[in-house]
């Protein structure tokens, strides 16, 4: 399913000079095809993780819209773009994204359980399997290191079977052989099952995956 | 969204944070049933008592106030021994305004093989009395035989039972209904079997200030003014007119009673107030804490495609739901602190004490659980607010 931003802008409160505002996010418009993988690199601060959260749902913009095959994702109430964003795009975070309370695994099922679906059990197990956390099934996250608890975020956010997989820094608290590992799966993920990714990273090992390879500075999108 | 299940395993996975939440709302719920209880078995009691004693106004011997306060021997169910003669009835029925007059001679509290409790015995005339009668009649349509008794709730003896009073065998033919006061000790039979028992306790060698053989003198006699006329003013008469004999008041008496209750009433009332007031500041602080604790948790659960009002009805859920744990412990505990000890409560209240019925207790413990459970949900009503607005992307970078 592709994804289109259309001029698609962020501003956030903060006095500067004159202004009451600056701009996260200059008006920017771009398209996720299905089967590609996108990636977006730039300095700290350049605005890509509130690039990465406007098309995701996670951030209404200032202006402009995002649409989801046909449909404007911030037309909806939020319920509907809940569901929606549950069923058809899957987040990875960058910092650490994990219940407490919970196992590995009931982590990763946790999106089907929000809406009282079947839980994708052999998804889970399948991805748990392919991203070497298998053994950890059965632990809580406090119990994981940096690197496991990314590899979760991972397998949920894969388990789900989004159209649209959006990664912030994905690979970054992994060594170099889960690396490979990670940036093969999502290789594999768009253009084996034609889905779109969008990956944001400061790592060079990532563009090399790239289908098309964006550069943000100062958010504006060059 | 569908949250129960969660809202449930997230309780469940988190027991000491559940418990302390419930044990807020257990507290509540325990003033709130406890002092309920309580404050409505001294109205019952008092009702009760009202409507048992039946009578406007009470003649008594003068001697009787010297000896034992009114209030005691009704609610206490002290003994009452003192006489006056039997034609107190016919002279009082005279005074204008009177309409019926009924004789009730008292025999001294004595021990029963039956019963834990000191009895009185209480010798009433079937013919005149209309303070006992009508609550014989529920059980008892042709009134008290030869040998034949009424009995009170805290005589241990059923319907058709006998009871060995002086080694006589009186049989029960009626059981009257709880009032929370000293009548639940008294034993009414008629005239003649009063006599008989006074016979028998010469015979054990058992003396009272009543002897059997004199047919003409009376404890009390219980007064029911005619419709329409003042009874301060047949008060006054029948003081007038009848010598060394005190009128009482009855609605006085249970007007006395009526201001202890309303102190007791207050305080109970003012108790339970304070109670609310601080756990439900407790209970907001406790939830706006965990809204911050629980923050990133939620911005996961945002992330992953939680609706904000299923975030804010999964904290509800959860908050309601220790209000439902919390309150019925709170009801369960109040009520293992109440009723196995109301006797000892209504001793050590001095005033008339009647448990509600079952049903009123069950809808009293239903609601306060109910209430509980809303106030807890109240309370998380800002936490659920403050967490369903989390904003996943900042919250998960470190910031909320």
């Amino acid at each position: 399913m592709r994804m289109i931003a259309e001029n698609v802008s962020r501003t956030f409160f903060r006095k500067t000079g004159e202004a009451n505002y600056f701009f996260a996010v200059h008006p920017v418009t771009l398209e996720l095809d299905e089967g590609s993988v996108t990636v977006l690199t730039g300095r700290s601060g350049s605005g890509k993780t509130t690039l990465l959260n406007l098309l995701s749902g996670l951030l209404p913009p200032t202006e402009g819209r995002v649409l989801l095959g046909d449909t404007d994702l911030y037309a909806l109430p939020d319920s509907a773009l809940s569901l929606l964003r549950s069923e058809k795009i899957g987040v990875i975070p960058q910092g650490r994204s994990a219940v407490d309370t919970r196992t590995v695994r009931e982590n990763i099922l946790l999106p089907a359980l929000l809406y009282g679906k079947k839980p994708p059990e052999e998804e889970a197990d399948r991805w748990m399997e392919e991203l070497g956390i298998a053994s950890l099934r059965d632990a809580r996250p406090k119990e994981l290191s940096g690197g496991e608890l990314r590899r979760m975020a991972i397998a949920r956010a894969l388990s789900a079977g989004p159209e649209v997989l959006f990664a912030d820094e994905p690979t970054g608290d992994l060594d170099d052989v889960n690396t490979a590992r990670v940036l093969e799966i999502f290789r594999a993920f768009a253009h084996e099952k034609s889905k779109a990714v969008f990956i944001v990273t400061h790592d060079s090992e990532a563009v090399k995956i790239a289908d098309r390879t964006l550069r943000m500075d100062a958010g504006t999108v060059l | 969204m569908k949250t129960f299940a969660l809202s449930v395993q997230n309780l469940i996975r988190k027991p000491g944070r559940t418990v302390a939440l419930s044990l807020l709302t257990a507290f509540l719920s325990l003033a709130v049933f406890g002092g309920t209880v309580v404050v409505l078995s001294l109205r019952s009691g008092l009702q009760s008592l009202e409507s048992r004693l039946g009578a406007d106004i009470i003649l008594v011997p003068s001697e009787a106030q010297s000896k034992v306060s009114f209030k005691d021997l009704f609610l206490q169910g002290t003994a009452g021994a003192w006489y006056m003669d039997a034609s107190v009835t016919e002279k009082a029925l005279e005074v204008p305004g009177v309409e019926k007059a009924a004789p009730q001679t008292f025999l001294a509290s004595l021990k029963a093989d039956c019963c834990s409790v000191k009895i009185q015995v209480i010798g009433i005339d079937p013919q005149l009395d209309f303070t006992v009668q009508p609550w014989i009649s529920r059980s008892l349509k042709n009134g008290l035989g030869d040998m034949e008794i009424a009995v009170g709730c805290k005589v241990e003896a059923g319907m058709g039972e006998i009871l060995r009073i002086y080694d006589r065998q009186c049989k029960v033919t009626a059981c009257l209904e709880p009032t929370g006061t000293g009548l639940d000790t008294a034993v009414y039979c008629n005239m003649d079997t009063m006599r008989k028992l006074l016979e028998a306790a010469e015979e054990k060698g058992i003396n009272h200030k009543i002897k059997s053989g004199d047919e003409d003198i009376i404890s009390a006699v219980y007064i029911k003014v005619r419709d329409g006329a003042d009874i301060g003013q047949v008060n006054s008469a029948l003081t007038g007119k009848l010598r060394k004999v005190t009128a009482v008041r009855t609605r006085s008496m249970i007007t006395g009673i009526s201001d202890s209750l309303a102190g007791v009433s207050r305080t109970v009332t003012l108790l339970i107030a304070l109670v609310w007031v601080l756990a439900v500041v407790i209970l907001l602080l406790v939830f706006l804490m965990i809204s911050r604790e629980r923050a990133g948790e939620f911005a996961v659960l945002r992330l992953l495609g939680a609706s904000r009002q299923g975030l804010g009805r999964m904290v509800l859920t959860e908050s309601a739901l220790c209000g439902v744990l919390g309150g019925a412990a709170g009801t369960a505990l109040a009520a293992l602190c109440i009723f196995p000890f109301s006797a000892l409560i209504e001793q050590q209240l001095s005033l008339p004490y009647l448990l509600p019925g079952a049903g009123t207790i069950l809808a009293l413990a239903l609601g306060t659980v109910l209430l509980a459970s809303a106030v807890s949900a109240a309370a998380g009503f800002l936490a659920a607010r403050r967490l369903s607005r989390v904003d996943p992307g900042s919250a998960l970078r470190g910031g909320t």
